[in-house]
Formats: C-alpha cells, sequence, structure tokens
C-alpha cells in the first residue's frame, strides 16, 4: 500500500504524537546525565532535580529581597502586556481591516499604507519607541501594537473583500445603511477570523514581548530569561521558556475553543 | 403611463457594448422571464433595475421616477448563490430586513418591536415552508431551502419589484418545480412585478406573463465586443394568468 493510502489508528495515533516529545525529552536527559556524570557543576544541561529546585524557588517560595513570588509576578506582568497590545491591535486591526476592506474611499489610501507599514521591521524601530515613550510600559505594549496591527489589518482587509458583493447588495435591499452594513454584515463575518489572525500572529506578539523585556524592564518573563543568562542559569531559562510555551500554547487553544464555541456557523459556512 | 419604462438604455464596459438601445415598458404586476445565451446581458440589465451598475446612456424610470443609482429597499433581490447571510439563523435573516431600517443607530432592535419583527418574520417563513427551520443557520439547509429563505427574505421588505438571478439555477429538477409553484403562487399573493433571469427555457415560457429574449442583432466577427444585445422577441405568455392580473389591477384601479 501506498504510503500516501496509510492512515494512524486510533490507539497509535496517541503514539505517535506522544512519540517525538517522548524522544525530545529522553535526548536531553541523557544528554544531562552524561554532562553531569563528568563534571557535577556543568551549567549547561541541567538535571530535573536542579530545575524542579529552580521552580520552587522562583514559584513557591517568596523572594527574600521583594517577599513577592518572582514566576507569578513576571507572568503576570508579561500576560497584562500581551493581553493589552493584543486587545489594542485587534481593536485597530478590526477597524482598519473594515474600513479598506469595504469602503473603497477608504481602502485607496490605506491599503498601500498598511501594505508599507507592515514592512517595517518592528524590532528596528525598538529604539524609537524607547526614546518617544520612554522606558515603561507603555514602549513595550506599543511594539507589540506597532508589530502585528498591520499584519491583522491587511488580513482582515483581505477577508472583508472575500464577503461576496452579493451579500453585499442583499444588505442594501434590506435597507441597510453603509453604517449599519457594517455593523451587522461584514463586522459579525470578520470576528471570527480576527480570532484566527489573532492565533497566528500569536507568535510574533511573544518575540516583540519577550525582545522589549529583555532589552528594558524590571519584572517580565523576558526579562527574567535574560537576567539569569548572566549566570548561566540554565535551570531557570529552560523551565521559563517551557512555561512562556505553555502559556502561548493555552492561549492559541483558548482562541480556538472560542472560536467554535461563538461562531457556531463558521466552519460550516466555510464548507 | 407604464410602471417600469427603459428608454434607450446602453451598457458599455470600456470598448465592450453589452447592451444597446433597449426599450422596454413594463406594467405593474407582471412576471418577465429573461432569457438568452450566456454573455448576452440578461444579467446586466438585472443589475441596472437593482441599482447595482448605471446604465452608460439611457435611462431607467419606476413609476415615472429615475431610478435610484444604489440598491435600496423598493427592490428585493434574489441571487443564485450567496443570497442569504450565513452568519444568522433563518428566522434572523428574515427579521434582518424588519430591524435594518427602523434601527440606524445599531442596526438592530430590542424589546417588543424585536418580538414583533420576529414574530413577522416566523409568519413568513412558515408561509415559504421553513418554519421548522427558524433556528438552522443557512449551511445547515439544503439548496431548495436556502433559496426559500432567500425569497422570504426579499419579500419581508414588501419591494415593488422582485429581481431573481437564475435563483434555481443550482437546484435539482424535482426540487424546482416545488419552487416554481411556490413563487408563482407568492406572485399572486403579492402582486410583484417579476423579472426573472433564466437558462431554463421551459422555466421562462411556464413561470411567465411575458417572455424577454435578449441576443445580438449584428455580430462583427472581428470584433466580438462592438455591438451589443437587444430584446429580440418579447412574447405575452399565459394569457390566462395575463387575464386575471389585467382584471385585477382593473379592480384596483377603479
Amino acid at each position: 500500500m501506498r504510503l500516501i493510502n496509510r492512515h494512524p489508528e486510533r490507539s497509535s495515533r496517541l503514539l505517535l504524537v506522544i512519540l517525538p516529545f517522548a524522544l525530545l525529552l529522553f535526548a536531553y536527559f541523557v544528554g544531562s546525565a552524561e554532562r553531569l556524570a563528568d563534571n557535577p557543576n556543568d551549567k549547561l544541561l541541567p538535571s530535573a532535580v536542579q530545575m524542579g529546585d529552580a521552580v520552587k524557588r522562583l514559584a513557591f517560595s517568596a523572594d527574600t529581597r521583594t517577599g513577592e513570588y518572582v514566576l507569578w509576578q513576571d507572568s503576570a506582568s508579561s500576560l497584562r502586556r500581551l493581553a493589552i497590545g493584543l486587545g489594542i491591535s485587534a481593536l485597530a486591526g478590526l477597524c482598519l481591516g473594515i474600513a479598506a476592506g469595504t469602503l473603497p474611499l477608504f481602502g485607496a489610501p490605506l491599503s498601500p499604507l498598511l501594505t508599507v507599514l507592515s514592512m517595517v521591521p518592528p524590532l528596528a524601530i525598538l529604539p524609537i519607541l524607547f526614546i518617544v515613550f520612554g522606558l515603561g510600559e507603555l514602549s513595550k505594549v506599543m511594539l507589540i501594537v506597532i508589530g502585528i496591527t498591520p499584519a491583522l489589518a491587511r488580513d482582515l482587509e483581505q477577508r472583508a473583500r472575500e464577503i461576496p458583493v452579493e451579500l453585499l447588495v442583499k444588505a442594501q435591499t434590506l435597507g441597510a445603511s453603509t453604517w449599519t452594513l457594517m455593523l451587522r454584515v461584514v463586522l459579525p463575518q470578520l470576528l471570527p477570523r480576527l480570532l484566527i489572525s489573532l492565533r497566528l500572529m500569536l507568535g510574533s506578539a511573544w518575540l516583540f514581548l519577550i525582545a522589549a523585556e529583555a532589552i528594558a524592564a524590571t519584572d517580565g518573563l523576558g526579562y527574567r530569561i535574560f537576567l539569569v543568562r548572566r549566570y548561566l542559569a540554565m535551570d531557570v531559562i529552560l523551565p521559563y521558556v517551557v512555561w512562556i510555551t505553555l502559556l502561548a500554547w493555552l492561549m492559541d487553544w483558548g482562541l480556538k475553543t472560542l472560536t467554535r464555541r461563538a461562531f457556531p456557523w463558521y466552519e460550516g459556512a466555510r464548507a | 403611463m407604464s410602471f417600469i419604462s427603459v428608454n434607450n438604455v446602453w451598457q458599455r464596459y470600456g470598448d465592450q457594448v453589452v447592451l444597446e438601445g433597449l426599450n422596454l415598458h413594463v406594467d405593474e404586476g407582471e412576471f418577465c422571464t429573461l432569457v438568452g445565451t450566456s454573455g448576452c446581458g440578461k444579467s446586466t440589465f438585472l443589475r441596472l433595475l437593482l441599482g447595482q451598475e448605471t446604465a452608460s446612456k439611457g435611462q431607467i424610470l419606476l413609476d415615472g421616477q429615475a431610478l435610484a443609482a444604489e440598491p435600496d429597499a423598493s427592490r428585493g433581490v434574489v441571487f443564485q448563490r450567496y443570497s442569504v447571510f450565513p452568519h444568522l439563523t433563518v428566522l434572523d435573516n428574515v427579521a434582518l430586513g424588519l430591524e435594518l431600517p427602523h434601527a440606524p443607530l445599531l442596526g438592530r432592535l430590542f424589546g417588543n418591536a424585536k418580538k414583533h419583527a420576529r414574530e413577522q418574520a416566523a409568519a413568513l417563513l412558515q408561509k415559504v415552508g421553513l418554519g421548522h427551520a427558524l433556528d438552522k443557520y443557512p449551511a445547515q439547509l439544503s439548496g431548495g431551502m436556502q433559496q426559500r429563505l432567500a425569497i422570504a427574505q426579499a419579500l419581508i421588505m414588501k419591494p415593488r419589484v422582485l429581481l431573481l438571478d437564475e435563483p434555481f439555477g443550482a437546484l435539482d429538477p424535482g426540487i424546482r418545480k416545488d419552487m416554481h409553484q411556490l413563487l408563482l403562487a407568492l406572485w399572486r399573493e403579492t402582486r410583484l412585478t417579476v423579472f426573472m433571469v433564466t437558462h431554463d427555457l421551459s422555466e421562462g415560457f411556464s413561470l411567465g406573463t411575458r417572455l424577454l429574449v435578449f441576443d445580438k442583432v449584428r455580430v462583427d466577427p472581428h470584433a466580438p465586443g462592438a455591438y451589443g444585445a437587444r430584446i429580440t422577441y418579447d412574447i405575452p405568455l399565459n394569457s390566462a394568468r395575463r387575464k386575471a392580473l389585467a382584471v385585477e389591477l382593473g379592480a384596483t384601479a377603479q
């Protein structure tokens, strides 16, 4: 039988899902054990116990200096920045995308502008943000906003253009004005698409967040990783990376579930 | 004075002439079927009537007034596809037409007004045979059911003109027969003026009170776009139905 026609069975599918993760972990811990056997003070590949200690120290015991639980404090700061950034971007992207995609008079000037803006490498203008907005929260949030809004807006503009012209004509024959047409026909059809776009942009958003935190912050997940790098503290960095990955995955899963729950018509309408 | 007058209407896109010198007078309540080969401009004519496009030359009068240059609530439309809103339930698809004109700010009604709109919509849906599917989304309906919904959606506005662009083109023959009966019943009841584009000649003959054939009279083989289509045949049909129509119109006139 050709490979292309062979499908995993239900039971072996789970095994296939777990297998690459298990292999990665296995490779890591074998390497770690070997290095630690050679040199118990090796810092590069910490053992599970060492990482467990670091997590216990950072997550479950109060910092002696500040009295805070570092991991949770870092997570809260980072997630707050991310949420504000994503929220503003979603709103701005939605407004720009709908305006550019449904109103030809707005699309003519907006569309080329958005295309050019989305080509500006956001990290290249990070220094400008620090100069203009200072080193506080605002510049970090702005980096996320500037980084992902143009891409979001362009995607939503495209989706708005894909709405069949028949539907727009139909809405007008049902007495819609431009405003109510956007409110009741275009907007609700773009909302699920917005959530999908946000999912795709999550990776970039985290990238910009961590870059901004690495350069100028006093807390946050990115800040912590770059701080402990000075001490080669892999036992902290690795759990932090795993934690960030888990958070990102959870956000992705949450958005996916929300799309399905909130817009039950969406899957069927695309078929 | 006829209800709709088309006076020397031309439509061209760049060098390509699609319609040339179209003249037509249609009385209120007529059921015109438009037939012709593909690309001969019958759908273009429908878009002109709808206001989706404006004629390059000539004018179209509705009740003596020049036709509004954009689609509005006076003309309902059913397309072959994409006629209903995928994000609204069957009931909301129809109720939307009652909400939009009365809620300029939010596009939706609340409280009693909303309840009333939904009751009206449900009653109409009952009539077109969708009473059992009020809470479904269009994607859950069959093609015929979707077109029933599209017709109900257009009729809730009580338009004076109903434009149908190959509404049953994608349906099975059996379903199509049911839809013909439904459409005729609704036409009799509402006294709408109907324009229906169809590829199916027998459909054109059996449904209409008037058959309009679009064709090119002049053809230049070296420049296929140089001449446009005209109405080459204008055939009165179904005399019994026409007579009933005339009697009724006479009665309302007196």
